[in-house]
């Protein structure tokens, strides 16, 4: 009734192409959620005005399409002979990506703890450091996981696109097995299952935390 | 500092060809838009029509459409619809690829921004004599939009930019894709592509701060 080529084999490839797209995103998530603390709370401590440089390069990071910024970065590694591979490149490009999204994010989560908790706290000996330890982290998470949950999630989903660069990521993988085996619908049918089946538990997880910790219940 | 020579000369001759594709660009992400938000309109509907069959199909298309890559949804247009003898060109596949992501995106949206409408709201446009549809059409409609507004112009910076994966599939016409074809010619891949950057970026402004404007002016108390 049904007849395929694919053998068991080409099941590993498409795994292997799976490891290679959640290595990248794990990298970048990290990467980029480490520089968008840093970058969050920079903005929130300098004001608008001294953070003005630093919003607007973030920005260009969210107004320019992510291939445009794989192919000039790698472009760029080669002109300045880093001598960068493509997983490097792709990873370095997706950490800034996530991290200018992961500022907004952090920012608006401290923006979330009321001021005068904070004063609360300093007011009563707690340094700066404690106060973003102890007060802000804690209740300005609350706010942020589920949003910074649906980030991680969109750089998966995004990080297709360093197939452009050469990498061997899942999408790259099928599209090898379609060019060999010509079944477009039931590979890429198989791809989209594994990208589904990663993204979608954990989509349902930020959407359950966001409504048991929205703060309006 | 580098050993090499750029050549910015080159991209700026290629500026107008470059301007065509920028218009390209736009007009599908206009597209895919109308197409995106007549289809969440019709999708919101089914979710909330009761109706098992047509709430199941709206819910399976906008979890695919959130759930699974931009690209691979491009990609099923392009070579998966293939195996059933559809064979859309890369403009089409482009189109129909970003519009059914963009309908899955805008179509939670809508649902969000009926959920923020009280209930009571309907009630009472009810108990003033209006009909079912007035109540919807006068009463809950206009505060829908107000509310959706704004991540829908998100949802049309995000189908601008989702446009640059036309050329994965081909497409050389759109703004991607002439600066591919551009870089093929010559190798200037960092000059063609910094400009293509630079007016990705325009564009994006662009729309965000007229998008601001029309709020500014359709939405004041």
């Amino acid at each position: 009734m049904f007849n395929t080529a694919l053998t068991w084999s080409d099941l590993a490839f498409l795994a292997q192409g799976a490891a290679m797209t959640l290595a990248v995103t794990a990298v970048s998530v990290t990467a980029g959620t480490l520089l968008g603390i840093l970058f969050g709370v920079i903005r929130v401590q300098a004001g608008p005005y001294w953070s003005l440089p630093l919003t607007f390069v973030l920005d260009v990071f969210r107004s320019v399409p992510l291939l445009i910024q794989l192919v000039l970065a790698n472009a760029f590694q080669s002109i300045a002979k880093l001598g960068w591979g493509p997983f490097t490149t792709s990873c370095v490009v997706l950490s800034l990506y996530t991290a200018a999204y992961c500022t907004e994010i952090v920012r608006g989560g401290i923006s979330s703890v009321p001021p005068t908790t904070r004063r609360a706290a300093r007011s009563l000996g707690m340094t700066w450091w404690q106060d973003m330890r102890y007060i802000v982290a804690p209740l300005a998470t609350r706010v942020s996981l589920p949003s910074w949950i649906g980030l991680t999630l969109g750089v998966m989903k995004d990080s297709a696109l360093v197939l452009w660069l050469g990498l061997i990521e899942l999408l790259r993988a099928s599209q090898i097995l379609v060019t060999r085996l010509q079944e477009p619908l039931f590979i890429l049918l198989i791809c989209g299952a594994i990208y589904f089946l990663i993204s979608f538990p954990i989509a349902r997880l930020g959407g359950y935390l966001e409504k048991r910790w929205s703060p309006n219940d | 500092m580098f050993n090499y020579t750029f050549h910015w000369n080159q991209a700026l001759k290629a500026l107008p060809q470059m301007l065509d594709g920028a218009l390209i660009t736009l007009q599908i992400a206009l597209l895919s838009m109308l197409i995106g938000v007549v289809c969440a309109l019709a999708l919101t509907g089914f979710r909330l029509s009761g109706n098992r069959v047509l709430s199941g199909f709206a819910t399976t298309w906008i979890e695919i459409a959130r759930n699974t890559p931009a690209l691979f949804q491009i990609y099923m247009a392009h070579f998966g619809l293939g195996n059933f003898g559809i064979h859309l060109s890369p403009y089409t596949a482009l189109l129909v690829g970003i519009a059914f992501n963009n309908a899955g995106y805008l179509a939670e949206n809508f649902r969000g921004a009926l959920k923020a409408i009280p209930d009571t709201q309907t009630r009472a446009g009810r108990s003033l004599g209006m009909s079912a549809i007035q109540a919807f059409r006068y009463i809950v409609l206009p505060q829908m939009l107000r509310i959706a507004f704004l991540p829908t112009t998100n949802q049309m910076v995000w189908a601008i930019l989702m446009t640059s994966l036309g050329v994965t599939v081909g497409m050389n016409t759109d703004l991607a894709g002439v600066t591919q074809e551009l870089n093929a010619r010559s190798f200037r891949t960092f000059e063609f592509f910094a400009l293509a950057a630079v007016i990705y970026y325009v564009i994006a402004k662009a729309v965000t701060l007229a998008a601001r404007a029309i709020a500014s002016r359709m939405f004041r108390y």
